[in-house]
């Protein structure tokens, strides 16, 4: 659910631990109001590396709980298409003042009503800058939001709880898509109880979701089980979800070949020939909303000025995209056609300018030459691509070398750090000597979540000090436009100036792949690559 | 003999200490700054990060933090890890299902690497003294991740006669395969250690004279044969104990089970440094422990070996 799965589609690590024998799951039929009674439904899940508070919640392992256990003003369906949750309206006529209005009846699984002041002050929370949240930055466009001092939104104005069921948010500036983003974790309501001590909240949660915690046995299992206080559209067809922690991701496919795993989010990358012969028509391979590429420092000499500019097109013409995509992972990765991801509306494979991601190493030697003529590297350059390597990233980083090397006549070699730590070091102190890996997972289906956090002036995740003036013009005139297919538009103009100035170079969008037993039925996958789990069953 | 277990715990002392500090010190050295990795790709705000680092002690001088794990050792209560676990509890679940582990691994290969060795080395040269050494060369030259995941997929998945993995429910069935696995390699090595030893002894002068008394053929080998080539098995399973609680990470992997091997992994790649330490200082304290033992099982075995 995050953009920073840290080892991503590796499966993050989980903690170790835990002798104690877990209760065989939670779900006992009589819990569950909606539910039939049965066996609960077992997904293979990391162990959540946060307390089970949403504004604590980046990484997946945890996203894929709370979002079963909390419901926001909106939820995503499987399109990735925004749909009413708690909201009853989400309006505004400049971008900038949102007026939200609930709906009645919502509560909490404690029996507490979900009002306005429920969301209010779980933001406010989320929010303040003593409470350390690794969601802060959801708020930061919210009028009086600081990360200079400890601030309350609601005290500076942000937010203004006008009844039970109606507030206003204020943001800093214009955002076409703030509404998109309101099924993100960051923007779940929570109960009052949570308030007096929130340590004891994040271990046992109340939300008002799908689900309701029944135990978490610490790298074991987390339980849930149907929330009979839910009275979203999303109706529970099982009895329950126990999630199942596992550190090793061959060990939880074998689990799933033997049947006593329903349902995997992850198929290990040695598996990735054979699971669709292993699993038929249970397999999962469909697109994920994660976008890889290798970006381009601006401090690196190389790459500056109009030669740099020529080199990073030659580069990118240089690699094999179909011939990766398909040798190293079996067509679990698609060639990527932007900056963006195809899971997400509005996107487009024609932006013009995106033919520099087309296999094509004459034009691309050819390009270097002109470039070694105007401002030349030498003989002895070696182009150097970092990436940390505690995950599997040399798999694709070698061979994309290859091709490199063949097509350019240049050395190219993987810059290897040990650990992510070591390379985030590097990265963040601006140290990197070449090219170096980046990875984007949308938070939420918006293209701009693909634009503005990483090749913005100054953004967070701009990490290659990348700054385009009139990219940022485009962006904003896209967070201003009336309505989401106007502001599309403009995102994809914004596209084209990246393909003017590369900052950096797409390689391939991530593909969803996953599969589950033959113990379960109605099982599907959503954009956010995670198994959507109330309309499972158990197979009879 | 009390003076000098009194003796030999004494020295637990300065070990533990050198034993902290050196750790401390080395994952203090670590470079990378585990804070700024718990954000991801995105990262998180240095406002953030700078929050983390205080709440942990993370911008305090080394000695100050190494006094604050001191203090957290001694109180039993060392804090939460980055998860908001505590550290304590974190360790102590992980401890009790490898030490099972471990034991039933040790009884495996005690069981049969001292079984197998004893006959073969009582019929040196016969046929079934070749098989065993060929078979135990396979298992020695097997890596430990190859065995589990042949193991796993032919009784696991295909054969379905043993669970696939423990981590759920680690009882005796589960955690049964797994064991067979870890003592695989250590059979092999006791098999023959074993073998070699008992070859030998049979030869020796007090073992004939013993023969010649008229001692039966099974008393002969029990009390003259096997107990007297027991003394380097016996040093090599007492080191093996230690190793298998620190060296079970690749099998504990493989079997999903949420032992020590795969808490202090994680808790190195995380840089969790406070559970690191702990760990292998404790890691540290069994193999002390169990050398001690080997230490006063010889004199049990040998009688000539006397401590004062």
């Amino acid at each position: 659910m995050t953009p920073r799965k840290r080892l991503m589609g590796v499966g993050a690590a989980a903690l170790a631990a835990s002798l104690v024998l877990s209760a065989c799951g939670g779900g006992t039929g009589d819990d569950g109001g909606s539910s039939d009674a049965g066996a609960p439904i077992t997904v293979g899940n990391t162990e959540p590396q946060n307390p089970l508070i949403p504004a604590m919640t980046n990484e997946t392992g945890g996203g894929i709980i709370v979002t079963n256990l909390f419901a926001g003003l909106v939820y995503y369906d499987e399109n990735g298409a925004v749909q009413n949750e708690v909201a009853e309206s989400i309006e505004s006529d400049d971008n900038v003042t949102w007026d939200i209005t609930l709906q009645d009846g919502w509560k909490f699984s404690d029996g507490t009503p979900v009002t306005a002041e429920s969301f209010a002050k779980a933001w406010d929370w989320g929010a303040q800058l003593d409470n350390a949240t690794n969601l802060s930055y959801f708020y930061e466009p919210i009028e009086g939001f600081s990360y200079d001092e400890n601030t309350s939104i609601i005290d500076e104005g942000g937010i203004e709880v006008v009844s039970d069921t109606e507030f206003t948010v204020h943001l800093k500036q214009a955002e076409s898509d703030f509404p998109i983003r309101l099924g993100y974790a960051a923007f779940f309501p929570l109960p009052e109880v949570f308030f007096d001590d929130p340590d004891a909240f994040g271990e046992s949660p109340v939300g008002n979701g799908m689900y309701k915690l029944s135990e978490w046995d610490h790298d074991t299992v987390v339980s849930v089980v149907p929330n009979e206080e839910y009275i979203g559209k999303r109706e529970v067809q099982n009895s329950g979800v126990d999630f199942v922690i596992y550190t090793d991701e061959d060990s939880q496919y074998n689990d799933l070949l033997a049947g006593n795993l329903d349902i995997i989010k992850n198929v290990p990358a040695s598996a990735f020939a054979t699971f669709e012969d292993d699993l038929g028509d249970r397999a999962v391979n469909q697109p994920a909303a994660v976008t890889q590429v290798i970006n381009v420092p601006e401090y690196v000499e190389d790459f500056q000025g109009e030669a740099g500019l020529m080199r990073r097109k030659a580069i990118s013409m240089a690699i094999d995209r179909d011939g990766i995509t398909e040798t190293v992972y079996n067509g679990a990765r698609t060639p990527a056609k932007d900056f963006t991801n195809p899971v997400i509306n509005g996107w487009s494979d024609s932006i013009p300018g995106n033919e520099v991601l087309e296999y094509n190493p004459d034009e691309a030697k050819k390009l270097w030459d002109e470039a070694e003529d105007m401002d030349p590297v030498g003989d002895d350059f070696t182009l150097y691509i970092a990436s940390n390597a505690d995950s599997d990233h040399q798999s694709w980083i070698d061979p994309a070398c290859n091709t490199i090397r063949q097509a350019l006549g240049i050395e190219c070699e993987f810059d290897a750090y040990p650990t992510f730590a070591e390379f985030l070091d590097d990265r963040d102190s601006r140290k990197i000597k070449g090219l170096f890996r980046g990875g984007w997972q949308a938070d939420y289906p918006a293209l701009s979540n693909f634009l503005g956090p990483i090749y913005g002036t100054g953004a967070g995740s701009n990490d290659m000090d990348y700054s385009s003036k009139a990219f940022d013009e485009k962006l904003k005139e896209g967070n201003a436009a009336p309505t989401i297919d106007e502001a599309n538009v403009l995102y994809q103009q914004a596209q084209e100036i990246l393909f003017q100035d590369m900052p950096g170079i797409p390689l391939w969008y991530y593909n969803t792949t996953a599969g589950y037993a033959d113990t379960v039925e109605n099982v599907s996958f959503g954009w956010d690559s995670d198994p959507i789990l109330y309309p499972v069953t158990k197979a009879e | 003999m009390l003076w000098y277990i009194g003796r030999r715990l004494l020295q637990v002392i300065p070990v533990f200490i050198g034993a902290t500090l050196l750790v401390y010190g080395m994952v203090f050295l670590r470079p990378g700054d585990p804070v700024a990795a718990l954000g991801g790709e995105r990262g998180l705000p240095e406002a953030v990060q700078e929050a983390i680092r205080a709440q942990f002690h993370l911008n305090e001088p080394f000695f100050v933090q190494y006094l604050y794990f001191l203090k957290g050792i001694f109180t039993w209560d060392l804090g939460p890890d980055f998860t908001g676990q505590p550290v304590t509890e974190t360790i102590a679940n992980a401890f009790p299902v490898t030490f099972e582990l471990a034991v039933m691994a040790i009884v495996i290969e005690t069981v049969f690497g001292i079984g197998f060795g004893l006959i073969a080395g009582l019929r040196k040269g016969k046929v079934f003294d070749s098989t065993v050494l060929v078979w135990s060369l396979l298992l020695i030259a097997l890596p430990t991740f190859v065995l589990g995941f042949v193991a796993q997929i032919f009784l696991g998945v295909k054969l379905g006669w043993l669970p696939v993995t423990a981590g759920r429910d680690p009882n005796f069935e589960s955690l049964l395969m797994p064991a067979m696995v870890l003592a695989g390699t250590s059979l092999a090595y006791i098999l023959r250690l074993t073998r070699t030893s008992v070859a030998e002894t049979i030869t020796a002068d007090h073992v004939r004279t013993a023969r010649a008394k008229g001692l039966s053929r099974g008393q002969v080998t029990q009390r003259h044969v096997l107990r007297n080539s027991l003394i380097p098995v016996v040093t090599f399973i007492g080191a093996d104990l230690g190793n298998l609680m620190a060296g079970s990470i690749v099998t504990e992997g493989i079997f999903n089970i949420n032992g020590v091997g795969g808490t202090l992994f994680q808790s190195i790649v995380r840089g969790e440094n406070v559970t690191v330490v702990t760990i292998t200082t404790i890691l540290v304290l069994v193999y002390i422990a169990a050398n001690l033992i080997v230490d006063l099982l010889y004199a049990v075995l040998d009688p000539r070996i006397r401590y004062a």
